[in-house]
């Protein structure tokens, strides 16, 4: 029963890994897979003194970075108050929007991103004339995208990330609460005491699984908002529209695959390691 | 439990977080909520006015031209929603039968590979080959370019689904295995007549996230479709957007091209409304669905 499953990871995950070697060539696609010349480290080299490199890993990680900090504050602020508020309609409405936007497709996402920043009829160009203030073309202004990219990122997460966080608080045993109300403690210091300490566990659980996948890119985000706008590459470039590009745009398979396979490497060797040093640590939190 | 019941007199600082429990989810709700809106009120606004004034909440005018001639003139779109029908249903069918008797086989105590099978799974999110690779083995390797199979095969099958699909019947009483077993079930029978009616609850969950990708994906059409005919939705919408930003650019610089055949900015909301449709429509009766997968799925094991 097992078997089309193992042919299935075998085909189309293990198979490719072999395809790591297009890393090591200057591939033509004519010569295909077995002929294309052999290069050695080129591929490499060239992204590395090119200071493209540089620029990719720079930006994935602190992207990354941005997203998870900023990501899990909005989403545990939101299952905070999300658990405590009185009107259970209130809450039922307001969870049924926020989970919204994880249900739609990052091209919409695009739209809605278009429709907001774009010069000649964007929502926010509209409101600067309407206010007499001058346009704004985000398009050309590479400093207005991370945090357009961050807050976006951060929109889209919310409703999933909230639902992770109130399941753990939905956990919290009540009379915990109710003794310390007896106790005479304010709201905020239950919220201090018992529900943050209650939920740092699954806190670095997240953390250390995003960690780990530090330089993989939300590929569909940055291509939908930006696309192939050379404007923006400084500060819009991650490792995946990067491979993406090499691969439909510039055909530069050899580089594209360096690129590649520099990421899955190293992104491994930080699971592993991240994952090991929290063993260390504890026991119960380590991933496996 | 029943906190009702000792009814203490809330302090002000509980006073105060709850109003500001409110005031903060409710500019959050307006925020996910806008865009929404902003795309409704703009596929029904008309298409001067947005020209002449810019996208507005509150459109004057109401015009249903974009919608008329969404339903009067194009093939495309009945096309490619028949093409992401097919994938969707094909795709998620399949993948829940193969995902569901992997996570069977995975429960099965007296399957002695099955930590070992676990973990070759588990490997593939830790380690890949990537998306160029991948590429050259769809497209030079298995000839699979402009089918429909790439767009079912590349998201058929995900680690996080399967060990999703392993947690839920976890929750199944194993006894129940050993029970059919010694009534004289073999493996497939104790598979179709036991674990697959106990995991109803499961199985929808499981193939309503499996379905979503499938509906939503536009990065593997882009990869591997170059056919018309064969664009999903999501795709035939990214690229009536990517060009029409194209003609526009082109249009700035200088260069003459037929401004007439430009989709209008009412006519591309419109679309991505009939694109998006079923999911918004579906949205309230399977939320309830997604909020259950997630709390387990986020359940570490």
């Amino acid at each position: 029963m097992i078997t089309p499953i193992l042919v299935y990871f075998i085909i189309f995950a293990y198979l490719p890994m072999v395809g790591m070697w297009l890393a090591f060539t200057k591939f033509d696609f004519r010569l295909g897979f077995f002929k294309s010349p052999f290069v050695g480290l080129k591929n490499f080299q060239y992204l590395f003194k090119s200071g493209i490199f540089s620029r990719l890993i720079r930006n994935t990680v602190l992207y990354n970075v941005a997203f998870l900090l900023g990501g899990n504050a909005a989403q545990i602020l939101c299952a905070l108050f999300l658990s405590d508020l009185p009107s259970k309609r209130f809450v039922k409405i307001s969870q049924s929007i926020i989970f919204l936007p994880y249900f739609i497709s990052w091209v919409l996402v695009g739209l809605f991103s278009y429709a907001l920043f774009n010069i000649d009829n964007g929502v926010i160009n509209t409101i600067f004339r309407s206010l007499g203030l001058s346009e704004y073309n985000f398009y050309l202004k590479p400093q207005a995208w991370p945090a357009i990219i961050i807050a976006i990122q951060i929109w889209k997460g919310l409703g999933y990330g909230s639902v992770v966080y109130l399941s753990v608080i939905s956990g919290i045993d009540q009379e915990i609460y109710e003794s310390a109300r007896i106790d005479g403690a304010s709201k905020w210091q239950q919220i201090a005491n018992i529900t943050l300490p209650m939920i740092k566990a699954t806190f670095v659980l997240l953390v250390m699984f995003n960690l780990g996948s530090i330089l993989k890119g939300q590929f569909q985000l940055f291509y939908q908002l930006v696309g192939n706008n050379g404007l923006l590459f400084n500060v819009t470039d991650i490792i995946d529209t990067y491979v993406y590009r090499s691969l439909v745009v510039n055909f530069d398979i050899g580089m594209g695959s360096a690129a590649g396979v520099f990421q899955s490497v190293f992104g491994c060797i930080l699971v592993l390691s991240v994952n090991a040093l929290v063993k260390r640590f504890s026991e119960e939190l380590a991933l496996f | 439990m029943k906190t009702t019941a000792i009814s203490i007199r809330p302090d002000s600082g509980t006073k105060s977080f709850t109003l500001l429990g409110y005031g903060v989810m409710a500019i959050i709700t307006i925020i996910c909520f806008v865009p929404f809106w902003l795309i409704v009120a703009a596929s029904i606004s008309d298409e001067a006015t947005i020209l002449r004034e810019g996208f507005k909440l509150w459109p004057r005018t109401v015009s249903l031209d974009a919608y008329r001639s969404i339903f009067q003139g194009s093939k495309a779109l009945l096309h490619s929603y028949l093409v992401t029908i097919f994938v969707t249903s094909v795709g998620t069918l399949l993948a829940l039968l193969l995902t569901s008797m992997t996570g069977y086989v995975l429960i099965r105590v007296d399957f002695p590979h099955r930590n070992g099978i676990a973990f070759f799974i588990y490997f593939t999110t830790l380690f890949s080959g990537g998306v160029i690779p991948t590429y050259i083995l769809f497209v030079k390797y298995l000839a699979l370019k402009n089918t429909v199979w790439v767009l079912i095969l590349s998201c058929l099958l995900s680690p996080w689904n399967i060990f999703l699909m392993r947690n839920f019947m976890k929750s199944i009483p194993y006894s129940l295995v050993e029970a059919s077993k010694i009534d004289g079930a073999n493996d497939l029978q104790i598979y179709t007549a036991v674990m697959v009616p106990l995991s109803k609850a499961g199985l929808a969950t499981v193939g309503l996230f499996i379905a979503l990708n499938y509906w939503n994906d536009w990065y593997h059409a882009s990869l591997y479709i170059t056919q018309e005919a064969l664009y999903p939705l999501q795709y035939l919408l990214y690229r009536m957007l990517s060009n029409a930003e194209y003609m526009k650019q082109a249009a700035a610089a200088g260069i003459f091209l037929d401004t007439v055949s430009l989709p209008s900015e009412t006519l591309k909301m419109a679309t991505a409304l009939v694109v998006t449709g079923p999911i918004l429509l579906l949205y309230p009766f399977v939320q309830k669905y997604f909020v259950k997968g997630i709390m387990i799925g986020s359940v570490k094991g």
